[in-house]
């Protein structure tokens, strides 16, 4: 495992490093190892430049078994997953799938998304699909406000939207809402597996359970808070 | 006429029941027009957006694979208008094939039954096909001449194209020969498939603001009057990040943004009202009112 001591990128041959490309590239059903580093993907990211490690990187990242630094980056929480670079690139390798796999992985591993308001966006939102079985996106703007403390951004937007009737008052709950549930309380059941399970990469087993970040199920179904 | 109704279970989503009720309005008036019945489907659930695949894998499946269940037991091919549900209903069905895992989990907590017998149909996709299009050209009534706009398709109606399997992933051109249809005129510009940060909306404002004042930037220099869209997520960003847009590139914007159905509902004669043109932040009205076409 690399450390914060360690020289930033130190290629990393052990077991250890080929597990977490394998699991990353089974996760994704991709092959990272096949990436040459030609930075198509970087050029055409509308979001690279916001990034810490372009996705060139993160790919150069995932090849070197450098778990935490790919688990721990921004660019994961950055990303929109536009599938600019999936699209693009010349050696076929699903690199909006690979952020996809690394963001489910960090969550896995009870890690704070490294952008905070990301994470807690998507916390908020799936709370409300979990209890309604749709969004509600006056709820989620509320409490996303409060969770984050942005209580003043978007406040004249948020009138202007309300007063053309776009933010509707009462939350719309679906009739299949039971089935919603069911679903989210499978995918947290089969998140616990993957976690006892995957856990090929010896040190690097991933903790089950909501520490932390981005839930994706809970055995109640809480209301957002 | 006497060939049967094309019918087609509605997939709504969350945001055509709120922030984006005027693209609801606007396909039901298109629908209605050219003759083609869209059953909402019954007790519909969120696709669960980027939230839910960024979260967990199951999740990002089953939200949108309980949908595409419901559509099968109506027997019919789903439309979703949202190019985000639209995404994920397609990426689900892609799944359910290449993962038996994955539906017998969605089989087991639902007890619903997934074969993938359902296609996804795009807005894009469902307004060009030889029938309706017929049907709006016989039915134009009001023919938008002389509105110069961008057709801005974004990501997930073309991408990744080995889910999307709709039009070219770089320079789509079905949404041109809509406009060409109801008589606007479409402007080429760079920026058609570029990203609007859709998923960052609330969280990263700041992104969000950058992205869309690219694309409206490139829409204004390449000539476009306005913007037509064809998500409301789209929709959304261009439309109330505009002003922000517009400081961040040291300029100011004026380009209502439609919904595609917004413009063919026009073109086929409905009204202002019908079509929800006052629910826009960036007024919708003055343009058309400018050039006699409302
Ligand atoms: S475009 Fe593909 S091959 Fe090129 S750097 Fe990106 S991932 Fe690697
Ligand atoms: S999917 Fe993510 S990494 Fe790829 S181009 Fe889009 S924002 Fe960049």
């Amino acid at each position: 495992m690399s450390t914060q001591t360690a020289p930033a990128l130190v290629l990393k041959s052990g077991p250890e490093a080929k597990a977490f490309l394998a699991e990353v590239d089974a996760m994704a059903a991709t092959q990272v190892e096949a990436c040459y580093q030609c930075g198509k993907c970087s050029g055409g990211c509308p979001l690279s430049y916001a990034m810490d490690y372009q996705p060139r990187q993160i790919m150069r990242l995932v090849q070197m078994g450098l778990r935490e630094e790919a688990l721990r980056s921004r660019t994961i929480w950055i990303c929109a997953t536009c599938y600019t670079c999936t699209a693009r690139c010349p050696r076929d390798i699903d690199i909006a799938g690979v952020m996809d796999a690394l963001r489910v992985k960090a969550l896995r591993r009870g890690l704070r998304p490294a952008e905070r308001n990301v994470g807690v966006f998507h916390q908020v939102f799936l709370d409300y699909v979990r209890c309604l079985g749709r969004s509600y996106e006056l709820g989620l703007m509320l409490v996303y406000k409060l969770r984050t403390l942005r209580l003043t951004e978007d406040l004249l937007l948020g009138l202007k939207m309300f007063k053309r009737g776009k933010l509707a008052v009462r939350p719309e709950a679906s009739r299949g809402r039971d089935e919603v549930l069911a679903i989210f309380r499978e995918a947290a059941a089969g998140d616990a597996g993957a976690a006892a399970g995957g856990a090929t990469g010896g040190t690097g087993a991933e903790a089950a359970g909501p520490a932390g970040g981005t839930r994706s199920g809970e055995a109640k179904g809480g209301g957002a808070r | 006429m006497t060939e049967e109704p094309l019918r087609y279970a509605y997939y709504p989503g969350c945001s055509l029941h709120s922030t984006a009720r005027e693209y609801d309005l606007s396909m039901k008036v298109v629908a209605r027009a050219a003759g083609v019945e869209l059953l909402e489907i019954p007790d519909w659930n969120c696709c669960g957006a980027s939230s839910a695949h960024v979260t967990d894998p199951f999740l990002g499946f089953a939200l949108p694979g309980r949908v595409l269940a419901l559509a099968e037991e109506m027997g019919l091919d789903v439309v979703a208008p949202c190019a985000a549900c639209y995404g994920r209903l397609a990426a689900a069905r892609e799944e359910a094939a290449r993962h038996p895992d994955y539906v017998r989990r969605l089989e087991k907590a639902t007890g619903r039954r997934l074969s993938g017998s359902s296609r996804v149909w795009n807005v894009l996709e469902w307004l060009s096909q030889e029938r309706v299009s017929a049907a709006v050209r016989e039915a134009l009534k009001r023919p938008l001449e002389g509105l110069a706009v961008a057709p801005y398709y974004g990501c997930l109606l073309v991408r990744p194209p080995k889910v999307t399997r709709f039009d070219d992933p770089e320079r789509p051109v079905t949404m041109d020969r809509i406009l060409e249809t109801i008589g606007a005129v479409p402007v080429d510009f760079a920026f058609k498939t570029e990203c609007c940060g859709a998923s960052l909306g609330i969280s990263r404002t700041d992104l969000v603001s950058e992205l869309s004042g690219r694309i409206l930037a490139a829409a204004a220099d390449a000539g476009a009057e306005a913007v037509a869209v064809a998500c409301p997520l789209c929709q959304t960003n261009l439309d109330s990040r505009q002003e922000a847009a517009g400081l961040r590139q040291g300029r100011t914007f004026d380009l209502p943004v439609y919904y595609i159905t917004q413009l063919v509902g026009l073109a086929l004669g409905a009204s202002a009202r019908e079509l929800g043109l006052g629910r826009h932040l960036v007024d919708a009205m003055s343009l058309l009112r400018e050039k006699k076409l409302a």
